[in-house]
C-alpha cells in the first residue's frame, strides 16, 4: 500500500536499534487502542517512531481553536483521519461581544478534507460559520459521511440542511447511512420547512435528530412522522417548539426505542381521550434517560410525563417557567436524576423540592426568566442553592444565576459539596456585594477554591477586589478555564492568576481594571494556554504590540470599536498558534 | 417573530453587539437602534450598586424601592451572560403571549411583589378595575374625567407607548388595551396631575 511504504521512508531515518526492537506495526496497533488525545500527545513526544506509528493511527482529532493550526498542517501530520471535532469563535461570542463576520469559516478545511480525508465520517463544529454551500459541499464530497453536530454555529439555513438530506439520497446507493444531524443551538435562518423531506424515502439509518433550537418554525411533519417511523435505531429525537402534544403523541408512538427526548411546545388544549394517549405513549417508553424541550409546559400537561421518569437521568426544564409547586410535583418521580436545567421561576421552593427529592443530583443549572427585567424581585436566592447542597452531596456542577449572595451561604455550600469541578456562579447585578454584610464576594470565591481542591472552570461574579484573584492563584491548582466579569482592582489581580493557576487553559475577562502590566506578566504563559480574552479592561495597542513581538508564536487580535480611543485595545484574543497570523481576518479584527 | 441569529447578522445591522435597549425586552427586538454599551472611564465598572439600591434584604424593602417609578437601566452589552439562542426564546415567549393574550404587569406601591393580567380578559374598564381591586384587596373609588378617581388612597395608571404614566380610564378602552404596557396603582398623593389624558 502506498500509505505503507510512504511510511517506511519516514522511519528509515531512524537508527537501526530503535528501529529493530519493536515493528512498526505493532506499535502501531497499540497505539490504535488510545483514545484519549491527551494520551495520545504525550505518546507521540516520546521519539521520531512513535510520533510517526502515532500520527498514522490517529483517526479522530480535536482541535480546540481552530486558527491554532492550519488545514494544510493539519493533513500533513495525520493522514488517516475520519473524524474531526473543530471549535471556532472565542465563547464570549455567545454574548455578542465578538463582531458577526470575525471568521471561523470552515470551508477551507473543507476544500482540504475533501482533497486527503475523503473517507470523513464526522464532523462536529462548535461556533464556527458554515455557509449553505458548504453543507452542499459537505453532503457531495464525503460519501461516507455519517455524522454531523452543529453546535453554536451561523452561516446557515435550512436550505443547506435539505442539501444534506437530499445528497443522502443521491449517494445512496453507493454509501450512505448519515446517523446523526444534531443542529441545536444555532441561528439557522428558516427558508422552507421542507428540508426534511429531502430525506429519501429508503434512508432508515438516522440514530439521532435533533432540531430543538430551530425556533418556532414549522417543520413537514408528515416527513418527520415518515422518518420517525423507518428509523428504527432513532435513538434521539429532539424537535422544535412548533411540535404540538398532539403530534408528539404520534412521533412517541412510533418510536418507543427513545433514549433521549426533547418535545416540542406543551401546551396545547387537549381532550380527555387525547391526553390518555399521550400519557400511555410516555408510559411505552422506558428507555428515556434524557428529557428536554417542554416549551411552556403548563401544569395541566406534566403529569402524562411521570411514568416516562423512572429511569431520567437528565432533565432539561429550562424552557419551561414552572412554579415551585409543579417542579416539586414532577421531582417526586425522578429518583434518579443526575443533570437538572431549570428556570428560576421555581424559585428557592423548587430548589428546596430538588434537594429533596435528588440525592443523586450531580449538576444543576438554573437560568433567569428575566435577566434584563430588574423590578421584580423573585428568582432564585442564596437559599436555594444551600437548600441543594444540604441534600444533593454528589453537586459537582452548577451554573446560578440569581440577584443575591452571601459570602457565607456559599461557604457553607462548598463545605457541603467539597468535590466541586465547575462552580459558576452569577450574580446578574455586575459588582454587587454580599446583600448582607455588604462586603466584597471575596471570601465566598477564597471559600470555594481553598475546599474544592478539584475545582476545574470557575466563573465569578459579585463585588471583588484582588484578594479573590489572590485566592484563586494560591489555591486552584487544578483549574482551567476562568470567567472574570466587572471584577478587581488592580493588574495584581490578573498577576497572581497567571502566576499561579499552573493548569490554566483559558482565561476570559470583560470590563475588570487590568491592563499592560497584567497582561505583559503572563507573557511566557500563554504559551501553555489555549487562548486569552481580555475586553473593556485597560490594556492598550502599544501593551498589545509589545506581546505580539515578544511572542512570536501568540496570535494577538485586536478587535476596535467605533469611537474608541485609537491607543485603547477595545478587545484582544490571543492565542497560541503553530499556523501564524490568520489571513481571513475581517477589517475590524487587526492582527499584530 | 422568530428571525434566526444568522440572518439578523447577515443584514449587516451593526458590528457591534446590540443587545442594548432602553425598554422591556421583547419589544423592538431586530430594531437597530443608535446604542452605546455602559462604561466607566477609569475602573470599567458600572455605577455602584451597592446594598442600598434595590438588592433587598427583606420584602417589606423591596416595597420602598418601588415608590420609584421605574425606568429600565441601560443594559449591558452581553450581560447577564445568556446565549443568544435562549434569549431569544424568552422573548419569543413574550411576543407570542402578547399575541394570544394582551399580558400586562401591575405593580401596587406598598405590595411586595408584582401581578400579571390579561388585559383581554376584561371588556372594559368597569370589569377590570373590579379585578384589580379584587387583586389587591383595596377600592378605586369614582373616576371623573375632570378630577381623575375620587374616593380613594389610591389611582390606577399605566405606561403607554410613549412611556408616559397616564390615568387609566380616559382614553376608549380599544386604545388603552393596544397602548398599555404595563400598570401601577400610585397612591393618589403622587398621582395629582395625571388627570389631562394626551
Amino acid at each position: 500500500m502506498e500509505s505503507d511504504s510512504k511510511r517506511k521512508k519516514e522511519c528509515s531515518s531512524s537508527p537501526e536499534s530503535t528501529r529493530q526492537s519493536f515493528p512498526d506495526e505493532v506499535l502501531e496497533r497499540v497505539l490504535a487502542l488510545l483514545t484519549s488525545h491527551k494520551d495520545r500527545s504525550s505518546v507521540s513526544l516520546v521519539c521520531k517512531d512513535w510520533y510517526h506509528a502515532e500520527r498514522w493511527s490517529r483517526t479522530r482529532v480535536f482541535i480546540g481553536n481552530c486558527y491554532s493550526v492550519s488545514p494544510e498542517i493539519l493533513v500533513r501530520r495525520f493522514p488517516n483521519i475520519r473524524s474531526v471535532t473543530l471549535k471556532g469563535k472565542p465563547r464570549f461570542s455567545d454574548f455578542n461581544l465578538v463582531p458577526h463576520d470575525w471568521g471561523a469559516d470552515i470551508h477551507a478545511w473543507l476544500v482540504a478534507f475533501a482533497d486527503k480525508y475523503p473517507l470523513l465520517e464526522e464532523l462536529r463544529l462548535k461556533r464556527m460559520t458554515i455557509s449553505d454551500e458548504s453543507l452542499e459541499f459537505l453532503a457531495l464530497k464525503f460519501p461516507n459521511f455519517k455524522v454531523l453536530s452543529l453546535l453554536s454555529c451561523d452561516g446557515f439555513s435550512t436550505d443547506g440542511l435539505a442539501a444534506i438530506a437530499t445528497h443522502c439520497k443521491i449517494l445512496w446507493s453507493e454509501v450512505k447511512n448519515l446517523t446523526e444531524l444534531d443542529i441545536h443551538e444555532n441561528g439557522v435562518e428558516d427558508r422552507s420547512g421542507n428540508w426534511l423531506s429531502c430525506f429519501p424515502e429508503s434512508f432508515a439509518s438516522l440514530e439521532v435528530l435533533n432540531f430543538a433550537n430551530f425556533g418556532n418554525n414549522e417543520v413537514n411533519f408528515d416527513a418527520l412522522e415518515r422518518i420517525v417511523s423507518r428509523c428504527k435505531s432513532l435513538k434521539v429525537l429532539k424537535v422544535n417548539k412548533s411540535i404540538s402534544l398532539e403530534q408528539l403523541q404520534r412521533l412517541l408512538a412510533r418510536a418507543p426505542q427513545l433514549v433521549e427526548l426533547g418535545t416540542g411546545a406543551f401546551m396545547q388544549e387537549l381532550t380527555p381521550r387525547q391526553c390518555a394517549e399521550l400519557e400511555s405513549a410516555f408510559n411505552n417508553c422506558k428507555n428515556i434517560h434524557t428529557l428536554s424541550g417542554l416549551w411552556e409546559a403548563s401544569a395541566l400537561y406534566l403529569p402524562v410525563l411521570y411514568s416516562a421518569c423512572s429511569n431520567l437521568t437528565f432533565l432539561n426544564l429550562s424552557y419551561a417557567p414552572l412554579q415551585s409547586v409543579e417542579l416539586a410535583k414532577l421531582l417526586v418521580h425522578c429518583p434518579r436524576l443526575q443533570r437538572l436545567w431549570v428556570l428560576d421561576t421555581v424559585e428557592d421552593k423548587g430548589l428546596e423540592a430538588v434537594g429533596s427529592n435528588c440525592p443523586l443530583l450531580e449538576e444543576l443549572r438554573v437560568f433567569p426568566a428575566d435577566p434584563f427585567d430588574e423590578e421584580i424581585i423573585h428568582g432564585v436566592t442564596e437559599a436555594g442553592f444551600l437548600a441543594v447542597s444540604f441534600g444533593c452531596k454528589r453537586l459537582h456542577y452548577v451554573l446560578y444565576f440569581c440577584r443575591q449572595m452571601t459570602n457565607a451561604a456559599v461557604a457553607t455550600i462548598v463545605q457541603n459539596c467539597p468535590d466541586f469541578t465547575h462552580f459558576r456562579l452569577c450574580i446578574m447585578n455586575p459588582g454587587q456585594p454580599d446583600y448582607l454584610t455588604n462586603e466584597p464576594m471575596d471570601e465566598a470565591f477564597g471559600a470555594v477554591v481553598k475546599t474544592c481542591t478539584k475545582i476545574q472552570r470557575l466563573s465569578v461574579s459579585g463585588l471583588l477586589t484582588d484578594l479573590t484573584f489572590e485566592y484563586i492563584g494560591k489555591y486552584a491548582k487544578n483549574l482551567e478555564v476562568l470567567s472574570v466579569a466587572f471584577a478587581g482592582s488592580s493588574d495584581w489581580g490578573m498577576q497572581c492568576v497567571l502566576g499561579g493557576c499552573t493548569k490554566l487553559r483559558k482565561l476570559e475577562i470583560r470590563d475588570c481594571p487590568f491592563g499592560n502590566v497584567a497582561l505583559l506578566s503572563g507573557l511566557e504563559k500563554y504559551e501553555s494556554m489555549r487562548s486569552l480574552w481580555m475586553s473593556a479592561c485597560n490594556v492598550t495597542m502599544s501593551g498589545c504590540r509589545r506581546l505580539a513581538s515578544e511572542m512570536p508564536r501568540l496570535n494577538v487580535e485586536v478587535m476596535k470599536e467605533e469611537g474608541s480611543d485609537d491607543s485603547h485595545a477595545d478587545k484582544v484574543y490571543v492565542y497560541r498558534t503553530v499556523a501564524g497570523p490568520r489571513r481571513d481576518a475581517p477589517p475590524s479584527v487587526l492582527t499584530l | 417573530m422568530e428571525i434566526g441569529v444568522a440572518a439578523y447578522r447577515k443584514n449587516d445591522l451593526n458590528l457591534k453587539a446590540t443587545e442594548l435597549r432602553l425598554g422591556l425586552p421583547g419589544t423592538d427586538d431586530h430594531e437597530m437602534e443608535e446604542q452605546t454599551s455602559v462604561r466607566n472611564n477609569n475602573n470599567k465598572r458600572p455605577s455602584p450598586d451597592t446594598g442600598d439600591d434595590c438588592g433587598v434584604k427583606n420584602k417589606s424593602e423591596a416595597a420602598g424601592c418601588e415608590e420609584v417609578t421605574p425606568v429600565a437601566k441601560a443594559q449591558i452589552v452581553g450581560w447577564p451572560p445568556i446565549r443568544s439562542y435562549r434569549k431569544n426564546s424568552l422573548q419569543q415567549k413574550k411576543t407570542e403571549t402578547e399575541g394570544t393574550g394582551i399580558y400586562v404587569k401591575v405593580s401596587m406601591d406598598g405590595a411586595p411583589y408584582l401581578r400579571k393580567i390579561d388585559l383581554k380578559l376584561y371588556n372594559g374598564y368597569a370589569e377590570l378595575l373590579k379585578a384589580l381591586e379584587n387583586m389587591f384587596k383595596f377600592t378605586i373609588g369614582q373616576y371623573s374625567e375632570r378630577e381623575g378617581y375620587k374616593g380613594s388612597e389610591f389611582a390606577p395608571t399605566y405606561e403607554d407607548k410613549d412611556g408616559d404614566w397616564m390615568l387609566v380610564g380616559d382614553v376608549p378602552w380599544e386604545m388603552f388595551m393596544s397602548s398599555c404596557k404595563r400598570l401601577r396603582i400610585m397612591k393618589r398623593s403622587e398621582a395629582r396631575g395625571l388627570g389631562c389624558g394626551v
